[in-house]
């Protein structure tokens, strides 16, 4: 097991995206944040928190669970879904920033596009992820990316965050993820 | 000394005492310490117990009118299997057996298949409607010579009409034997009325619909001085009834089946129809109050209530489908494991309650008799040490209706005699009997 | 879990998580996402031997919200009228490729027949047999329940529940007593004695012949459908002795608890178990129980068809 971000390493990553974020989309007004339950949904709050800080304004922020949009569900007992709260100004036009801990095979984003699709037509929608630890099986990317590590496919990455786990850190473990 | 037909050695008696039984010309031989003579057929019997050939005063052979499920010629081999060498045939038939000249057919049917007698049961009223009486003098004289009389599967349920029959049936030496359910407390019910029912679902059949027309019908009987027998009794209730009944000398009996002795109503919690069966499967502490009354004689002997029914009667919603269970072939089993490893009786009694007493009830002269040197050959012998699995696809019977699929069950019936011919030998049926 | 046939089939944070789930789903269903592809490709068959129309569109709607395939095999016209057995009913329907059936039958135990048969393979899904069960009716009367009554907690703990009517003939009473029971709340059953059964005393429930002295003191009173037919029957004297003593009109309705509810599976009787009155009341939930059924029952498909194979309750 060795660490790979720190908690220090993890606050810089999120100013950093937030920055990023703002920079590339010319600052938050047309921003919507939509993070992936369960961890992607406390980095977006975070990222939010960080981007009012600089802007003096909060931008819409929710989450969007994207279990009923899984392909892969029938390969495990069934799963528990999670709240998705879209914020009332909704996402038509906008640019929603999915927020999401760990970017792996791309499949949860392929599910989180569709989960969008049924809700509506937003003018772009990007990605920001904690961790980009590679082995894509879709033409996936993010925009936004703490950092990346590369990884074998027989190594798990863990988040943990201190709004759930307690502390935050991110470690690479030996061992196939489930 | 000629040969003998059969030498069963080293057997025990229902008394518990050992002895050679040799048969010859379709009699009983001999009876004693060790046969000195030759036989052309030896069995070695040590282990096993030999019982007079068991009678079953409660059958369904569904013939005429339900071949598909059974005929007397399956219903015959799947008797001797069972150790038994009478059945009473009831009579809810098609057509019924109202008149002499269905019961001579069912009797005759009988004697054809040869390998036990069937005794035809002749109903109490016209088409088992419970309304008028049928020809019961016709009956008894033909040449089937029925004294059993009986409604079972409906219930001869109207007073005035039960009295009547009562009283007739005294001029011709026969016994009505009543199946006790009172049909305006019992309609659609499909199971005991109980905690089970309430939790299922399923409309009950309460006890007291039973006890009820027992209660009546003993103080029917006592009143015009005439016998009367319950069939299938299943209620701690209705031993209490029968008992005071007993005890103030009226001419009551009483049958109780083997799956009342061992089965309870939880079993329908699976909803499988095989535990269908009416009367139904009732709670623990009647199956216990019904194998005491076994062993103190209250209730006089065991009827199985054969009941075969085809496939798709059973495989089906339970509301669906029809009543009873198999019981030919499993009778002994069942009383032996219920009644006789569990101490309440002993082979002696079991010969009483499962061919003396049934035969004394039906009349049936050569059959319950004792085993003593003149008798006419009717005997099962039995090896209590050994077990057997009850495999529906095995059995003699037309249909597989048994509750006991893969029950492992103790006693294994070695060999059936009929009129001094084994009917039944290791597992295979053998010759016919003969007439 | 591959069937639902009765409420025992469930334990208490399986059937939480079917009420969150539903939850969820109900969110999505009032929001912008109509149409979820969660159960795209699956065929399912609902079977209704007995007539209904609302249990039959509720499993209906809520099968196609999470894009599944549905087939209709309804009693009316349907080989099932013309005397076909349920055998060779599920023959047919394996032989079509149904991955789950949905159940209405008139017999008691229909449901676990076809479940422990070998005729087809798919879930079952028990949508009412005979007086046994109705799961999905208790789940969703459980969901109305909390989403009213529960203030945020998981399970209904502390709430009192009166049910009232027919208990004898009742596969609502039934499920609901058992899932209630499981929640946390006291039950309290109100009945004629004739239409309470014999072998009740072991239920997880209080018995009331005194619907007056059982009312001020309940959050819930949920009125059953009584069937004309019982006066037939001889389980009470007229329609009007029974509203009498156990219908609910207004006078009864006044007399509730403040922020108390009335529930009723439908349909209702309008006059003779419930007066037009109370079922057009502010108390009433009823139509808002109709609504609760598809969550619910989209829920129940969820967790039993979109997972893999992991039979909930062996433990």
């Amino acid at each position: 097991m060795s660490v790979a971000l720190s908690a220090q390493d993890i606050t810089r990553a999120l100013t950093r995206i937030s920055h990023e974020i703002l920079e590339k989309n010319q600052g938050s007004a047309n921003i919507v944040l939509l993070g992936i339950p369960t961890r992607g949904a406390h980095l977006a709050t975070r990222i939010s928190s960080i981007i009012t800080s600089i802007e003096g304004s909060e931008p819409p922020t929710g989450t969007l669970d994207i279990t009923l949009f899984r392909d892969d569900l029938r390969m495990r007992p069934p799963r528990a879904i999670m709240p998705t709260k879209i914020p009332t100004s909704g996402i038509e036009g906008k640019d929603v920033i999915l927020v999401d801990d760990v970017l792996f095979s791309g499949r949860t984003i392929r599910a989180a596009l569709d989960a969008l699709g049924e809700i509506g037509r937003p003018r772009t929608v990007q990605l920001a992820a904690l961790v980009d630890r590679g082995h894509r099986e879709l033409p996936i990317k993010a925009d936004f990316i703490g950092k990346n590590l590369p990884t074998s496919k027989n190594q798990s990455v863990r988040v943990l965050l201190s709004e759930i786990d307690g502390r935050d850190e991110v470690t690479i473990e030996e061992g196939a993820e489930l | 000394m000629t040969t003998a037909d059969y030498l069963i050695k080293g057997a025990s008696l229902p008394d518990a005492k050992k002895a050679d039984i040799s048969i010859s010309n379709g009699v009983i031989a001999s009876v004693g310490s060790e046969f000195k003579g030759d036989a052309k057929n030896v069995i070695d019997a040590k282990d096993c117990v030999v019982l007079p050939g068991l009678v079953d005063l409660h059958t369904h052979l569904r013939e005429p009118g339900r071949e598909d499920a059974e005929t007397v010629l399956s219903g015959s081999r799947a008797g001797v299997k069972g150790g038994f060498t009478a059945v009473s045939a009831m009579a809810n038939t098609s057509p019924v057996a109202d008149t002499a000249g269905v019961v001579e057919q069912v009797y005759r049917l009988g004697q054809e298949a040869g390998f036990l007698d069937v005794f035809p049961i002749g109903a109490v009223t016209q088409g088992l409607k419970g309304e008028a009486l049928s020809e019961i003098g016709a009956m008894a004289d033909s040449v089937a010579r029925v004294r059993v009389f009986s409604d079972d599967g409906n219930c001869v349920s109207d007073p005035l009409v039960m009295r009547r029959a009562l009283e007739y049936i005294k001029k011709f030496g026969g016994v009505i034997a009543q199946h006790a359910q009172d049909p305006r407390m019992t309609i659609g019910s499909q199971m005991n009325e109980g905690e089970i029912s309430a939790r299922l679902g399923l409309k009950g059949w309460p006890a007291v619909a039973e006890e009820a027309i027992i209660a009546r019908d003993v103080l029917l009987a006592d009143h015009v001085q005439s016998r009367l027998h319950i069939c299938h009794l299943t209620t701690a209730g209705g031993v209490e009834i029968i008992r005071w009944a007993k005890a103030r000398g009226i001419n009551v009996t009483a049958e109780v089946t083997p799956h009342h002795l061992l089965l309870t109503d939880d079993l329908a919690s699976s909803y499988d129809p095989v535990y269908k069966v009416n009367p139904p499967l009732r709670t623990e502490a009647d199956v216990h109050a019904l194998r005491e009354a076994l062993a103190d004689g209250t209730i006089d002997i065991v009827a199985t209530d054969h009941a075969p029914h085809p496939t798709e009667s059973k495989e089906c919603e339970w509301q669906e489908a029809a009543f009873g269970m198999l019981g030919l072939e499993t009778a002994l089993s069942i009383v032996q494991k219920t009644m006789v490893d569990s101490g309440l009786m002993n082979w002696s009694q079991v010969a009483d309650r499962m061919s003396i007493a049934p035969a004394r009830i039906g009349g049936y002269e050569n059959h319950g008799q004792p085993i003593v040197v003149g008798s006419v050959a009717n005997l099962v012998v039995i090896n209590p040490t050994q077990e057997w699995t009850v495999d529906r696809d095995l059995v003699l019977s037309k249909s597989s209706n048994t509750p006991y699929h893969g029950h492992v069950l103790p006693g294994v019936i070695t060999h059936t005699f009929f009129k001094g011919a084994a009917t039944y030998s290791n597992g295979t049926i053998t010759s016919v009997g003969g007439k | 879990m591959r069937h639902l046939l009765s409420i025992a089939d469930l334990n208490k944070s399986e059937a939480i998580s079917i009420l969150d789930t539903a939850t969820e789903l109900a969110r999505v269903s009032d929001g912008a996402v109509k149409k979820l592809p969660t159960l795209r490709g699956r065929t399912i068959v609902n079977l209704f031997a007995e007539d209904s129309t609302r249990t039959r569109i509720s499993f209906e709607a809520a099968a196609k919200r999470l894009s599944a395939d549905v087939i209709n095999f309804s009693a009316k016209g349907s080989s099932v009228s013309k005397g076909e057995s349920l055998k060779d009913t599920a023959m047919t329907l394996q032989a079509m490729g149904a991955d789950a059936v949905v159940i209405r039958h008139s017999a008691s135990g229909a449901a676990q027949r076809l479940a422990d048969s070998q005729w087809m393979s798919g879930s079952v899904i028990n949508a009412g047999d005979g007086t046994h069960e109705h799961p999905s009716q208790a789940l969703l009367d459980a969901f109305t329940i909390r989403k009213h009554l529960g203030m945020g907690a998981s399970d209904l703990a502390g709430l009192n529940v009166a049910i009232v009517g027919d208990i004898l003939h009742s596969r609502v009473a039934r499920s609901n007593v058992l899932l209630l029971a499981m929640l946390g709340a006291k039950v309290t059953l109100v009945a004629p004695p004739t239409l309470l059964p014999v072998g009740i005393q072991n239920w997880p429930a209080t018995v009331s012949y005194d619907f007056d002295s059982v009312i001020p003191h309940v959050d819930v009173v949920m009125m059953l459908r009584v069937q004309q037919e019982r006066m037939s029957d001889l389980f009470f004297p007229n329609a009007r002795e029974y509203s009498r003593y156990f219908g609910l009109n207004g006078e009864r309705m006044a007399s509730m608890k403040s922020g108390a509810i009335v529930m009723h599976p439908g349909p209702m009787n309008r006059g003779l178990e419930i007066s037009a009155e109370v079922a057009d009341s502010a108390r009433s939930v009823i139509t808002e129980q109709v609504t609760n059924g598809v969550s619910v029952r989209m829920a129940i498909l969820y967790v039993l068809l979109a997972g893999g194979a992991l039979e909930v309750g062996s433990n």
